[in-house]
């Protein structure tokens, strides 16, 4: 069994209106992982997805998905992807049992109620089985989005900002789900645009801006390179200026000259921490707190994207 | 084949039918029924007979052709516009399904749904008026490749369609008026001879003539002709609709 589920190589697409959508993309998914793709609106995320579930020709390059090509051998490739997609895009005047049923079929499963029934269950939608989609909450609808994807039970699952517009409950009862998926092994790849969720529940990050993926890392090396930190010092008595055993370092004095911020890169040679604390020490002002915090996702995602423009 | 997935689209669409029941049978049998009473009895009664059949009953083969042929369109059409429309047309995109099957499942469904209307009328019919069917096989051949033909056009105008006017636009404005002047309620040799030939470039005369030839044995083009014609709007329909697939005209970028 290959390591990677999915493989794109030198993906291109350009739409008719001349938009460039995604420039020579090269990603490789792991079997079984949690992969957050973000990237701000229009970085070509969607046609990314669309791309590999088969909704967008390729241009140029070449999808294969656990093995097999999404062009030449769409069937087989299909058959393993689920795709959640970010509009509410369903029959409102079908019933939530008769849409389930539809879904596995039209991917070419047997029909089995009892485990439609165990994913209805698993999204709290069981009891509005017999309920016409048209009458369901906006929450509700999502939820049979989710289920509609995963009725074929699909190895890789997309879910295309799922999050966006979802109540508290959906948002936790989808995690538990994602969770779950993940122990049987299903790969999920998932955009959002709610940055601490891919913090909370990828293993990996990709960023993409422009049609170009910008880096694709780990989470926490990602955090661990690029989350800078501050060391927040509050002083016992405010000062006015900044005493001569602190010159040469890049320090920043709070309007209330009660605190002194120091910008720092965890494991970088740039890190000064030690040195400061031991200037402080000497210069002799008394501290009443010391605290660290670390930067987001979130303030490195848009300091990449920044960067690139 | 993945014959889950025709399955699927197929009963998906048939169950479309079923949830309005009023609007997709009852009303069709009720208007056709309107027609008999109209002019099968009421007005026919004073009408002669044509080619030895009562009038009642010559335009029995005419009104079921008139129904299918707008049925099976708009019935198409907005099986597969709506998912369009709607966007839930992604999920049988990105499905392992083929053109073929998605044709296969949308399409026979259309169609079914024509013939059990067809059938339906036809009961309908012995309420007012007293026919016989001399080639039932036949008559059923042609009932069949017309609900499938009309069924296909109806898919490609949902395909081509980027609004619910448009949807409309032929089978009103184009395969109701043929329907009309292409013999349903005359003979074509009933009208003057420049109309005569002028009503041959109407290809609903020759699905007309031949399906009345299946029910009483008389018809206005031969029946040989008829089946020509037929089949060349099925193989027409059939192309077109490859082409879409294959281009990805109107389904995808």
């Amino acid at each position: 069994m290959e390591n990677h589920i999915i493989d794109v190589r030198n993906l291109s697409k350009k739409y008719p209106s001349g938009f460039h959508a995604l420039k020579q993309v090269n990603l490789q998914i792991k079997r079984g992982e949690i992969f957050a793709l973000l990237g701000p609106n229009g970085a070509g995320k969607t046609t990314l997805i669309s791309i590999i579930c088969g909704l967008v020709n390729v241009d140029e390059g070449q999808v294969v998905v656990g093995g097999y090509d999404v062009v030449k051998q769409y069937r087989q490739a299909r058959k393993q992807i689920g795709l959640v997609p970010q509009e509410l895009a369903i029959d409102v005047f079908a019933f939530v049992w008769n849409t389930m049923v539809f879904s596995r079929g039209v991917f070419g499963k047997p029909r089995d109620d009892a485990y439609l029934e165990e994913i209805l269950k698993a999204l709290s939608l069981w009891d509005k089985r017999h309920a016409k989609i048209q009458f369901l909450s906006g929450g509700m609808k999502r939820r049979v989005l989710i289920a509609k994807a995963l009725a074929h039970e699909p190895e890789v699952l997309f879910l295309d900002e799922p999050t966006a517009g979802v109540d508290v409950e959906l948002r936790r009862d989808m995690w538990r789900l994602v969770e779950k998926l993940r122990q049987r092994g299903t790969t999920i790849i998932l955009t959002t645009h709610y940055i601490e969720e891919a913090e909370e529940i990828a293993d990996r990050i990709g960023i993409i801006n422009h049609g170009e993926i910008l880096l694709v890392e780990n989470k926490q090396d990602l955090m661990k390179k690029l989350g800078r930190k501050q060391l927040i010092l509050q002083l016992q008595h405010p000062i006015t200026q900044l005493p001569d055993e602190l010159n040469g370092f890049v320090l920043q004095l709070g309007e209330n000259g009660k605190t002194l911020t120091y910008d720092y890169v965890d494991n970088q040679p740039t890190n000064h921490v030690t040195e400061v604390l031991a200037a402080i020490h000497r210069s002799g002002i008394e501290l009443s707190d010391v605290q660290t915090k670390q930067s987001t996702l979130e303030q490195i995602f848009v300091s990449l994207v920044e960067d690139a423009r | 084949m993945n014959w889950y997935a025709i399955k699927a689209i197929y009963l998906s669409e048939l169950h479309r039918s079923w949830r309005t029941p009023l609007q997709s049978i009852a009303s069709p049998v009720l208007s056709t029924s309107l027609y008999f009473i109209v002019f099968g009895s009421a007005i026919g009664s004073a009408m002669t007979e044509i080619g030895g059949v009562s009038y009642g009953a010559f335009i029995i083969p005419g009104l079921i052709m008139l129904m299918v042929l707008t049925e099976s369109t708009s019935n198409a059409s907005f099986g597969i516009y709506m998912p369009k429309w709607s966007g839930a047309i992604y999920e049988v995109l990105s499905a392992p399904v083929s053109a073929f099957e998605i044709v296969v499942g949308y399409v026979g469904a259309a169609a079914t749904k024509s013939i059990i209307l067809a059938m339906l009328i036809l009961l309908t019919a012995k309420l007012f008026v007293d026919y016989s069917i001399l080639h039932p096989l036949w008559m059923m051949l042609f009932l069949v490749l017309t609900c499938v033909t009309f069924s296909m056009l109806g898919f490609i105008l949902g395909v081509v369609a980027d609004g619910f006017e448009k949807l409309q636009v032929i089978p009103l404005m184009v395969v109701t008026p043929l329907a009309f002047l292409g013999g349903t309620f005359y003979s074509i040799s009933m009208l003057p001879e420049f109309w005569q030939k002028v009503t041959l470039f109407n290809p609903v005369v020759y699905l007309v003539s031949g399906f009345r030839w299946s029910f009483y044995g008389t018809a206005d083009v031969s029946m040989t002709l008829s089946l020509v014609m037929i089949s060349t709007f099925l193989i027409m329909f059939m192309l077109f609709i490859w082409w879409i697939f294959k281009t990805g005209y109107k389904v995808k970028v």
